[in-house]
């Protein structure tokens, strides 16, 4: 992280807020290219907000966002589009095209933004699809997908144009064990043979905490603490040892109704 | 194959609407695709139109022979000045015919009929009927006939 | 007093929404329209919108304009018989499908049928993030998904009206001439000499796509615009349908006043 052109992401200063609330306030992050960084709180921070500001599906208050060396602000909106193209995300929800068949979900991308020919793109469809194991499900429409299936297509659409890094929002939620598995071993595994740099965005600590280089920790509108997992295994700092440790009580209330969250949050800052 | 279907539905569809649009057009408000139908022109006075609408038809013994392209009022003699263009084809009505504003029915549309004169020669391109009849305006019919069951009664 | 100064300032911050949010929705028609699309298969996109907007409204369409013909034509020739006029019949039924109805009712239906599906399309879109994602996969949904929709609401709506006015007269000829034995000849022929193509049938034509571009454009914006819940996309299709009927009333009348307004 000595170097800038190191850092796939650089974001300085960014402050956001949603009405009165602030989600953001003033924080720094960097992401190093090639790197697994996971990016955990308690839920409810804004994590998922965090991934839509790199993709400038939102504008920030205040603060750069740099992908790439690229500063977000001096893009127009055509330069925007293709700056994305380096970006890969895979949604909560998997985010298939509900019309679209498997097949033509991953092929969508590469229609779009290549002009190749038919068996071409099948053959990297294909092949996308076997990197996620589902090249047997390829006629299938979205809606005949299991939750962990779907996910896993929308894996292989998020990696069909070979982005220079993917951001998974919160990969693991309501997966049972078996599939989280998969998703755990095939997001190290892109990153490892691929060099795909990833962003995790999750509250689930172990899995999150195991496939990971680096770690954010985010709470209260700050990062609270980062640095290696076992790193913040070991850290001091009360908040993230109570997140780390999965504790119900401490400074940061877990899982608490939307009002008295908030004037945690005032009690803290007076 | 299910974007097949959908293509020659869709192109069936537009079809379907530019056909409908041409019904109307052709059908509907009598436009004729036929332009290169000869016609001459022919004017009559007017004492009073009564509302009669250009594009009203001319008939002749019931039949179509030309429509009504122009109306206005000619400034030295205070009548209306009624242009139609007649059908080359009828070009022997006499010169003494008589072009009258009739009505169809009592609130129907108004048009011009042609009662056939006499004489041997005809009325030329840019000629004019002599005699002609205005429309029958309504009130003034009451108001005769209120005239002339008053003047009854007096008797 | 400060009860007062506050509904005040209320009744301002609603106004300034108000204006904004026509400003959004401008703009994003602007961005729909102009952007050039960088893809290919933007013909079979704009088939498939013409598809589903244009001919599955075929049928109410055609149904509705038959009906309307038919009732129109009764209901001229009830009273038209007493003048000994029922030979107008023609001339009152394309004159008000042509200039009116045609148009009206086309877009009421239109707003009905097409419209609350496009916003409810985009706007579940929308909720199971497809948008986003279309976004991050670098295509502007704009063009993607909004564009194609909404010229095939524009091109759709003026020939459903059409093909409603035309269904609609053929309903009335089959009614007055048919069974109420209006004489066949001055049911056309008093159609035919009051009926004029650029006052009538194109004036007809300019309202439909008047209208075709508002409602499509009022139920593109209103689906991108939903709030991305289940409560959220209802509400966007209800206000779709809402403001494209009163925008179609509303500019019936304006339309009417300016091009027969001197008749």
């Amino acid at each position: 992280m000595s170097e800038a052109s190191d850092n796939f992401i650089e974001i300085r200063g960014l402050s956001f807020h949603r009405g009165d609330r602030a989600i953001f306030d003033n924080i720094d992050l960097t992401i190093p290219r090639g790197k697994v960084v996971g990016i955990m709180g308690p839920s409810g921070t804004g994590k998922t907000t965090l991934l839509r500001l790199i993709g400038r599906q939102l504008r920030p208050d205040a603060g750069s966002i740099i992908v790439d060396g690229q500063d977000l602000d001096d893009l127009s909106r055509e330069e925007l589009f293709k700056a994305r193209r380096k970006m890969g995300m895979l949604f909560q929800s998997g985010a298939l095209f509900t019309d679209l068949s498997v097949f033509e979900n991953v092929a969508f991308p590469i229609r779009i933004h290549t002009k190749l020919p038919e068996a071409m793109i099948r053959d990297i469809v294909f092949m996308k699809l076997e990197a996620v194991g589902l090249r047997g499900a390829w006629n299938l429409m979205p809606a005949e997908l299991s939750g962990g299936m779907n996910r896993r297509v929308a894996l292989a659409r998020a990696i069909a144009l070979d982005p220079a890094m993917v951001m998974y929002d919160e990969p693991f939620v309501g997966q049972d064990p078996i599939a989280m598995g998969v998703l755990v071993k095939l997001i190290r595994m892109l990153n490892e043979s691929l060099g795909i740099t990833s962003v995790v965005v999750s509250h689930d600590l172990h899995e999150t905490a195991s496939i990971s280089d680096y770690l954010y920790l985010i709470a209260d509108a700050k990062v609270i603490g980062q640095g290696a997992p076992d790193e913040l295994m070991n850290s001091d700092e009360p908040r993230v040892k109570q997140f780390m440790n999965g504790l119900s009580d401490g400074p940061v209330p877990f899982h608490f109704p939307a009002e008295d969250y908030r004037s945690a949050i005032l009690g803290q800052e007076v | 194959m299910r974007m097949r279907t959908i293509e020659i539905s869709v192109g069936g569809f537009m079809l379907a609407g530019v056909l409908a649009l041409l019904v109307l057009a052709l059908k509907v408000s009598g436009l004729s695709l036929d332009s290169s139908k000869q016609t001459y022109t022919v004017t009559a006075m007017f004492d009073n139109t009564g509302a009669l609408k250009p594009r009203a038809k001319v008939v002749m013994a019931g039949v179509i022979i030309g429509r009504v392209t122009e109306i206005g009022l000619d400034k030295h003699t205070y009548m209306a000045k009624v242009e139609m263009e007649i059908d080359s084809k009828v070009d022997n009505i006499p010169l003494d015919s008589t072009a009258a504003i009739v009505t169809a029915g009592l609130l129907g549309e108004k048009y011009i009929g042609v009662s056939i004169g006499g004489e041997i020669d005809y009325i030329k391109n840019n000629g004019r009927f002599e005699d002609t009849q205005s429309a029958v305006i309504l009130e003034e019919l009451i108001g005769k006939f209120l005239l002339g069951s008053v003047n009854k009664d007096d008797q | 007093m400060t009860g007062l100064s506050e509904r005040l300032a209320q009744l301002g911050r609603f106004g300034l929404e108000q204006i904004q949010s026509v400003g959004r929705s401008g703009i994003f028609l602007f961005l729909a329209i102009f952007s050039r699309a960088g893809f290919s298969n933007r013909f079979s996109l704009l088939t498939q919108q013409l598809y589903s907007i244009g001919v599955l409204s075929l049928i109410i369409v055609i149904m509705s304009g038959l009906f309307i013909g038919m009732v129109l034509a009764l209901q001229g020739y009830n009273i038209l018989i007493r003048y000994g006029s029922e030979g107008a019949v023609g001339q009152m039924v394309a004159l008000s499908l042509l200039r009116e109805l045609g148009p009206v009712v086309t877009g009421l239906l239109f707003a009905g049928r097409a419209g609350s599906a496009l916003t409810a399309e985009i706007g579940l879109m929308k909720t199971t993030e497809q948008l986003s994602s279309m976004e991050m996969i670098g295509v502007d949904p704009l063009k993607r998904v909004i564009a194609p929709r909404f010229w095939a609401g524009v091109i759709a709506m003026p020939l459903l009206a059409a093909i409603f006015s035309l269904v609609g007269i053929l309903g009335a000829a089959m009614v007055g001439i048919d069974w109420l034995g209006i004489y066949e000849g001055s049911f056309w022929s008093s159609m035919q000499s009051s009926v004029r193509v650029v006052n009538d049938i194109g004036n007809g034509m300019i309202k439909s796509l008047v209208f075709g571009f508002v409602v499509t454009w009022i139920s593109v914006y209103q689906g991108y615009d939903a709030v991305p819940t289940s409560e959220g996309v209802s509400r966007a299709t209800t206000r779709t349908v809402v403001y494209s009927s009163m925008a179609i009333l509303g500019l019936d009348f304006i339309l009417t006043a300016v091009m027969f307004g001197d008749l």
